[in-house]
């Protein structure tokens, strides 16, 4: 996938012209923030879990050659294989040749944003082979030819009658004057579409939201259950999920799972949580012959040991671009990669490349609401902070920020030369103004005043003032 | 009560320095009500969040030390905003860490600063201002103050005994106003988005003023408000918490 994140401002931009995606965006906003703040609070040992989600990464982080290991060897025992890929041509060549070797010509996937990091989906089709999308938002932009724009709901940038479009433009052989005029029958519609290429599919394709290092389970959670299909249906499963996502036990998991899915939709539980050990044993109604997991680490290692480590605890609740204003105004394409929002800010330049993504994480306020509802309590305006520093030691800010904050420091750290400077300007300052007491436009402040008035200043400044107030008790007490 | 006053250095901000500063002399007169004795070091300038949130770390240090220095004498240190209060509190400390003197300087320091509305509730126990006020008035909870430091009621506790003023909460107060520092401007589209949004629920709240506790999301708002045409009279809140709203509001009228 072409990183567009160099043209954040551009792609930014296009989004706010866009009235449809202005409105689609809305319901994200409307959708998602009540309902987790409901959640949340109708459960009282909630901020009790977010700090014992947060201590079990931080130990499995700690100590994650020991719990990968002891995951490979529980998926062994349990008749499965592990392959270990650090890039993702690696993990997509694995996959290829697990293909190849089955003769596959469809593959049915379960929603997973590790295979749109690794550009799956094209690799698959430019080598012949066919990968059905199986969850509805996921099928929605494959048939659109899109990525996603929400790591949770990945069509939310579309609105309903989008979709009626491309269901009528794609399903040719269901009648032309059928009824999907109610996401009902959308969903309705796309339920039969999927549920025939289960069926053909030869090999399944799913993420995982946990690995787990005691039984060498895979975890996944859906509201549709379309993962539980993709990977008992067809002969083969392969997971496909990065390091990050193992946990020590069943029981961390679990806890894990009490603040996913209330943290990321409002809900309880997810619809269907599926744990998958290995192939079909001999007395099970069903399961795959075969169970393939790769462990992709493509750049997550080398963030372990540095001040990026905590970003490795996000489970993919997708609660901060909920609740970023920034995600609200631009959209998640905007942010020109696979992931966006406050999470995309940080993980985007540990794995593309600060020099690329600078952009993503310069363009936030700080509010600060992302960290205050991640379920992990990951400090991410403080990680976006950190790469504006590796960009600012790098070199990488363009010459007119580095020279402007530099200029204004130098007065800043100079106390008597800043109030010569201020209490000779402030006043002059503030006679421009006039009698509106704002600029409708100043030299040097245009970023300010394209969009809105600037305030203009009193007159003589506080330290000025307060200077004389001084010297007047003083003199009145001498 | 202490044997005598309770000594407050006034960390007046760098924008309520330059452009408003009534607010510092609402703040002074706040505290001295209160009992305070407050002085406001000329050694001071900025708290150093441009240069922190630009990336460049040295600069920020170097202005860290020099408001230290200034302010490590005063039993506790006040800033009407709590965006510059937080700096100082919660990401001075960190600047210093694995430095044997200045780490342990800077914490001792954090714990003396105060937000100004946390700072008379929380501290210093005040529960009610001899203020008067006519009309209605909207609170923005400015991002810093609300969740850095939890100034959430303390402002709204003691507007609510303004004489003649009457609250009228806004829609989604809680969320950010777009300012964000230099990001209003290296991103001023987005941002004139999101202040778009906040203007809109301001007149939801159909109040004739709106206030908050700093100056840089205020004067984004009022820039906004004043551009839209808007009668919205928009204040710091500590100009009307000191009954001293004989001033010009920000951004005119």
């Amino acid at each position: 996938m072409l990183v567009t994140s160099p043209a954040f401002k551009e792609n930014a931009h296009e989004a706010l012209s866009d009235e449809q995606l202005r409105k689609a965006l809305g319901n994200v906003r409307a959708g998602f923030i009540d309902k987790r703040a409901k959640a949340a609070e109708a459960l009282p040992e909630f901020e009790a879990l977010r700090e014992s989600a947060r201590a079990i990464k931080d130990h499995t982080l700690a100590n994650l050659d020991l719990y990968l290991t002891a995951y490979e060897e529980k998926v062994v025992a349990a008749g499965g294989k592990v392959h270990w890929a650090e890039t993702a041509a690696e993990a997509r060549g694995i996959i290829l040749d697990i293909c190849r070797m089955h003769d596959a010509k469809t593959v049915a996937k379960g929603k997973s944003m590790i295979t749109e990091e690794i550009e799956l989906n094209d690799f698959l089709e430019a080598s012949g082979i066919h990968p059905v999308e199986t969850d509805l938002g996921e099928y929605i932009i494959q048939l659109r030819g899109e990525h996603p724009s929400h790591i949770i709901a990945p069509a939310v940038h579309l609105n309903k009658e989008q979709v009626e479009e491309d269901f009528r433009r794609v399903h040719t052989d269901l009648p032309p004057d059928r009824d999907l005029s109610e996401p009902a029958s959308l969903l309705g519609e796309a339920r039969r579409v999927l549920r025939r290429k289960y069926f053909e599919a030869d090999i399944g394709i799913t993420g995982a939201n946990f690995l787990v290092a005691e039984t060498g389970s895979s975890i996944i959670v859906t509201n549709e259950g379309n993962g539980d299909l993709s990977q008992i249906l067809p002969r083969v499963h392969i997971v496909v999920a990065s390091i990050e996502k193992v946990v020590p036990t069943l029981e961390d998991a679990a806890q894990i799972l009490r603040v996913l899915a209330r943290s990321a939709t409002g809900q309880e539980m997810s619809v269907y949580t599926t744990i998958s050990t290995g192939p079909r044993r001999a007395n099970d109604p069903d399961g795959p012959d075969e169970y393939h997991v790769i462990l992709l680490d493509n750049g997550r290692s080398a963030m372990l040991g540095t001040e990026f480590q905590d970003m490795l605890r996000c489970i993919r609740c997708g609660a901060c671009m909920n609740h970023c204003p920034v995600y609200h105004a631009v959209g998640g394409h905007a942010y020109g990669w696979v992931y966006p929002g406050p999470m995309g800010a940080v993980l985007t330049p540990a794995l593309v490349g600060i020099d690329k993504a600078g952009h993503l994480p310069n363009a936030s306020t700080f509010c600060g609401r992302c960290e205050a509802v991640c379920p992990m309590k990951i400090p991410l305006p403080g990680m976006m902070r950190h790469w504006r520093e590796h960009e600012w030691e790098r070199g990488l800010n363009p010459a007119v920020v580095r020279s402007g904050v530099r200029f204004w420091a130098w007065f800043a750290r100079r106390p008597p030369l800043y109030r010569l400077a201020t209490y000779l300007t402030m006043p002059l300052l503030a006679a421009f103004g006039g009698r509106k007491r704002r600029f409708r436009f100043l030299p040097f402040a245009g970023g300010w005043t394209k969009y809105r008035d600037l305030p203009a200043p009193q007159g003589r400044t506080f330290m000025q003032q307060w200077r004389d107030r001084d010297a007047l008790k003083q003199g009145g007490a001498a | 009560m202490p044997s005598r006053p309770v000594r407050v250095g006034l960390f007046v901000t760098c924008l309520v320095d330059l452009f408003r500063p009534s607010v510092g002399f609402a703040t002074v007169k706040l505290l001295e009500d209160a009992g305070c004795q407050v002085e406001a070091p000329m050694a001071q300038t900025c708290c150093g969040q441009p240069a922190y949130n630009s990336g460049d770390r040295a600069d920020t240090r170097a202005i860290a030390e020099r408001t230290i220095a200034a302010f490590e004498g005063f039993d506790y240190v006040v800033a009407p905003s709590g965006s510059c209060a937080g700096m100082l509190k919660k990401h001075y400390p960190p600047l210093f860490r694995g430095d044997v003197v200045w780490e342990e300087r800077a914490m001792q320091f954090s714990e003396k600063v105060w937000e100004l509305t946390s700072f008379l509730v929380d501290v210093l126990g005040v529960t009610t201002v001899p203020a008067k006020a006519e009309g209605t008035a909207t609170y923005h909870d400015s991002c810093s103050g609300l969740r850095e430091l939890g100034v959430r009621n303390q402002p709204r506790a003691l507007l609510a005994s303004v004489e003649g003023l009457a609250l009228k909460e806004m829609p989604e107060a809680d969320v950010c106003c777009g300012f964000g520092g230099t990001f209003c401007v290296k991103y001023s589209e987005i941002s004139n988005e999101i202040v778009e949004k906040k203007t809109a629920n301001i007149a939801t709240s159909s109040a004739d003023m709106l206030l908050a506790g700093d100056l840089g999301c205020l004067m984004n708002m009022a820039g906004k408000l004043k551009r839209q045409g808007a009668a919205t009279e928009v204040r710091h809140v500590a100009e009307v918490l000191a009954g001293m709203t004989d001033t010009a509001p920000i951004g005119g009228r």
